[in-house]
């Protein structure tokens, strides 16, 4: 009994002093805050853009540990994402096969201004487009291009119930295109801004119209919420229509503007009947999860409205100087334009916007679109004293996080009496940066992901070229800290992050192959056989672990046109197949359980060419193999396929 | 008497549980599965615990040998054991029934617990013994040839009852609720057998005063 009471003295004691030390200072350090134990699973996706990767990563948070990249405008060896048969289609566009772009600006879906976690869009820079992604495959499902276009850059920012994503375009051009000369840019280039409508239930995308404004570079934009909603807000840059030597030419204006635009107005003009069609040229991309396959259908008619023609529905907000990042607050009130030659954050308010409208209060108009008073709609301006600031997030608790590009920094402040609470050096040039649900009318303020331009002396150096790094902050408290840094795949610009808890349970784990209605599959290894057709042989093959059937193929000939279909017969998570065969002019394949793909192989010379898995699928993944006999062109051999003879 | 007659009335009629609920349950779990797998033995046939397992055990199995788990068809228990079952609820019920009216003795409901727990000691022989050939009875061109320390090769016969470790996997067997149903069924049946024993002595008694 007396040992049990010392006992009980010494473990309370023991806990007594531990309890004092995680109350203390140095309780609770960073690495216990980003510190995801094995087994242990992650609080928050965040999907990063990859820049020029033109993919699309998948980060956990706090641990910035990467779980996947998604192929979504590039070519990806990796699984065979615009190499296989199926998936081709999906980099169609008016330009013929371009699989590349400078992805940039993903976003969630959102149902009454809050993250619902079905589909992630993003933006194709280069070659204007803008992809979905279903968030229960994380597979690109479709991509539209947009027409008229050039640099779509102020997209692809969604409605607050998914109605529109757009896509602005950064770089006006004329519409439609034409032989002109350059120098004559002022007043006959246009910039496009397109509302791509989305279906509500299968998300299906469509260009309901696309208004052809002015001929200024339409930067970032954002859509408003709440009383805001229905508007959606454009900043621009180069008011001054130069066309050479912009750094200094597109500069000279100590104010530019941000484009307010009132679309549902815009879009009750188009459902009476509005708008101009006008001949066009664009290619609309969709894979069916059911057929495993993608179609591209081209696209030859746009519907244009001239701004002009609904009054009412644009205006301009006098916004020092060159904004680049246009925020809207989870409100709905503040629109925040960010001068990136500026010091200061200018925030216009949506009250004082519609008040100035109702009182006609204009200080003049360009092209004939009327421009509001800046004083009238300003709301505050957040005198900060950093340089450069970029791109604005928000927390839930009425604070504003700010990234100042110049000085290299995350700025945060107070929404209303804009007054800065707190700043933390970045490393090094943020561009943009992410609060999970940030963009939505109920975002998660628990960390922020600060997305920097240059890497420097962060990590070990791997030649003068390093991957860019990413770092987060936690801002549950008064202060940020600055908790972890981790590096980012490609050129990341913006991300997108939600609850795990959002898109974990529903993460689909298999496709079922009773369900798979692609042409070529076969649902079982019986059904495995060998065609031909002219000089196109068609295989039909199935994948188990550890085989394929067949695997023993001959009668195949030079000059042949090859075709693989496999069929993955697992039904497991995460056990995929792979296939590749020597000589082929493409990349493997990587086949999910209960899917089909296709690949195409044109045999040059005469021999028995192995093939084999490249997905370590099991113990004998290394027998899982097979060859193709190869005659000469002018053969007899019939064909003929086996398994176990 | 009536109360022991509604007793193997009910009792009986429990085991019809056995055709909505499985009788048994074979787990496989091991740090690589998370989700382990699992089979429901049904008296009528096997299923996966999850949609996939038996075709996931299937796949795992054949790298040692072992057959692939039964069809129905593969297994003449699984078109005889309903009828079995089937038909002991029928007589179960119909004893209840006569002794309700008093035209069968107490002996009955005995007689068919005895006769009900000789069949489900045949039925567990019969299951031990599958168990046995499905553990050990090996494909002999199998990829994976394990041998115990001395030599003889390594059996793979999930336990019949309780927990064993197989290779890096933990197998457990427990009954499941049509096994309950069963259980409870013939704990009835026991009592009502007592209860008209119970009976049988008092009305005894009583004409003996
Ligand atoms: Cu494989």
């Amino acid at each position: 009994m007396a040992l049990i009471g010392v006992a009980m003295i010494i473990s309370s004691c023991g806990n007594g002093s531990n309890k004092s030390s995680s109350n203390g200072a140095l309780g609770s350090s960073a690495a216990e805050k980003v510190y995801v134990a094995p087994g242990q699973q992650d609080e928050f996706y965040a999907f990063l853009s990859g820049g020029y990767s033109g993919n699309l990563t998948v980060y956990g948070l706090p641990s910035g540990r990467m779980f996947k990249e998604i192929p979504v405008f590039s070519q990806f060896p990796t699984s065979g994402y615009g190499y296989s048969e199926e998936t081709k289609p999906m980099l169609n566009t008016s330009f013929g096969f371009v699989p590349w772009d400078d992805a940039h600006h993903p976003d969630i879906s959102q149902t009454n201004g809050e993250l619902d976690g079905r589909w992630i869009f993003i933006n194709g820079n280069n070659t204007p487009r803008v992809a979905r992604i279903n968030l229960s495959t994380f597979e690109t499902e479709e991509i539209i291009e947009v027409p008229n276009s050039a640099g779509n850059h102020s997209s692809s920012f969604i409605t607050e119930n998914t109605e529109y994503v757009v896509a602005g375009t950064r770089f006006s051009v004329p519409v439609p295109q034409k032989d002109m000369p350059i120098n004559e840019y002022k007043g006959n280039f246009k910039g496009a801004l397109t509302f791509i409508s989305v279906e509500p239930e299968h998300g299906n995308m469509d260009i309901k119209f696309q208004l052809l404004m002015p001929g200024f570079n339409y930067d970032l934009s954002h859509p408003g919420r709440g009383d805001s909603h229905g508007w959606f807000f454009f900043t621009t840059y180069n008011t001054e229509e130069a066309n050479s030597l912009m750094e200094v030419n597109s500069s000279q204006n100590d104010k530019d503007f941000i484009a307010a635009v009132n679309w549902k107005k815009i879009e009750e003009y188009v459902n009476n009947g509005g708008g101009t069609k006008m001949p066009a040229d664009y290619a609309h991309n969709v894979y069916d999860e059911g057929t495993h396959m993608g179609t591209s259908t081209m696209k030859k008619e746009v519907l244009t409205v001239d701004p002009l023609k609904v009054p009412g529905a644009v205006f301009f907000l006098p916004t020092p100087k060159s904004p680049h990042g246009c925020d809207v607050d989870p409100t709905g009130q503040y629109i925040i334009g960010n001068g990136k030659l500026s010091a200061d954050l200018t925030v216009h308010s949506f009250d004082k916007m519609i008040a100035a409208i109702e009182d006609e209060k204009f200080d003049g108009e360009a092209y004939g679109i009327p421009i509001l008073k800046f004083e009238d709609v300003l709301a505050g301006t957040v005198k900060s004293g950093g340089l450069g600031p970029l791109h604005t997030e928000f927390d839930e608790k009425g604070n504003a996080y700010t990234t100042f590009f110049i000085s290299s920094e995350v700025v945060k402040w107070k929404l209303g009496t804009w007054e800065v609470v707190d700043r933390k050096p970045t490393f090094y040039s943020v561009g943009h940066l992410m609060i999970p649900g940030g963009n939505s009318r109920k975002p998660f303020g628990k960390y922020v992901v600060a997305m920097n331009k240059i890497t420097k002396d962060r990590y070990l150096p791997t030649g003068p070229e390093m991957e860019h790094s990413a770092q987060i902050y936690d801002i549950s408290g008064e202060k940020m800290e600055l908790i972890y840094d981790f590096p980012t795949h490609g050129e990341p610009h913006y991300a997108a992050g939600c609850p795990a808890e959002l898109l974990a349970p529903k993460s689909k784990k298999i496709y079922r192959l009773d369900d798979n209605k692609h042409p070529y599959a076969v649902s079982n290894p019986s059904e495995a056989r060998v065609e031909r057709n002219g000089n196109e042989v068609h295989i039909y093959m199935s994948t188990i672990r550890s085989h394929f059937t067949p695997d023993n193929i001959e009668g195949v000939k030079v000059g042949d046109k090859v075709y693989f279909h496999i069929t993955n017969h697992e039904q497991d998570f995460d056990v995929p197949h792979g296939f590749s065969i020597i000589g082929q002019n493409t990349s493997e394949l990587l086949v999910m359980p209960g899917q089909t793909k296709t690949s195409i192989w044109e045999p040059k010379k005469v021999g028995v060419w192995p093939f084999y898995c490249t997905d370590f699928c099991s113990a004998l993944h290394q027998e899982m193999q097979g060859y193709v006999r190869v005659s000469p062109a002018n053969s007899d051999i019939e064909l003929s396929w086996s398994l176990g003879e | 008497m009536k109360k022991a007659s509604l007793a193997m009335i009910v009792g009986s009629a429990l085991l019809m549980g056995l055709f909505v609920f499985p009788l048994w349950n074979i787990e496989l779990g091991a740090p690589q599965y998370p989700e382990p797998l699992g089979i429901n033995i049904y008296i009528n046939g096997l299923q996966g615990q999850s949609e996939f397992d038996i075709q996931n055990i299937d796949g795992l199995n054949h790298y040692i040998g072992m057959k692939t788990l039964p069809k129905p068809e593969d297994m003449w228990e699984f078109s005889v054991f309903p009828l079995v079952i089937g038909g002991m609820v029928g007589f179960g019920v119909l004893f209840g029934a006569l002794g309700y009216f008093d035209k069968i003795s107490y002996h009955w409901f005995f007689g068919w617990f005895i006769l009900m727990t000789i069949l489900g000691v045949l039925g567990m022989y019969d299951f031990n013994a599958w168990l046995l050939d499905y553990g050990t009875n090996l494909d002999p061109k199998a990829i994976m040839k394990l041998v115990n320390p001395d030599g003889t090769p390594m059996s793979y016969k999930p336990p019949l009852l309780g927990h064993q470790k197989m290779l890096n996997f933990d197998a457990y067997s427990y009954p499941r609720l049509g096994a309950y149903f069963m259980f409870l069924g013939m704990c009835l049946t026991l009592i009502a057998g007592y209860l008209g024993w119970k009976y049988k002595k008092a009305s005894n008694l009583n004409y003996s005063t």
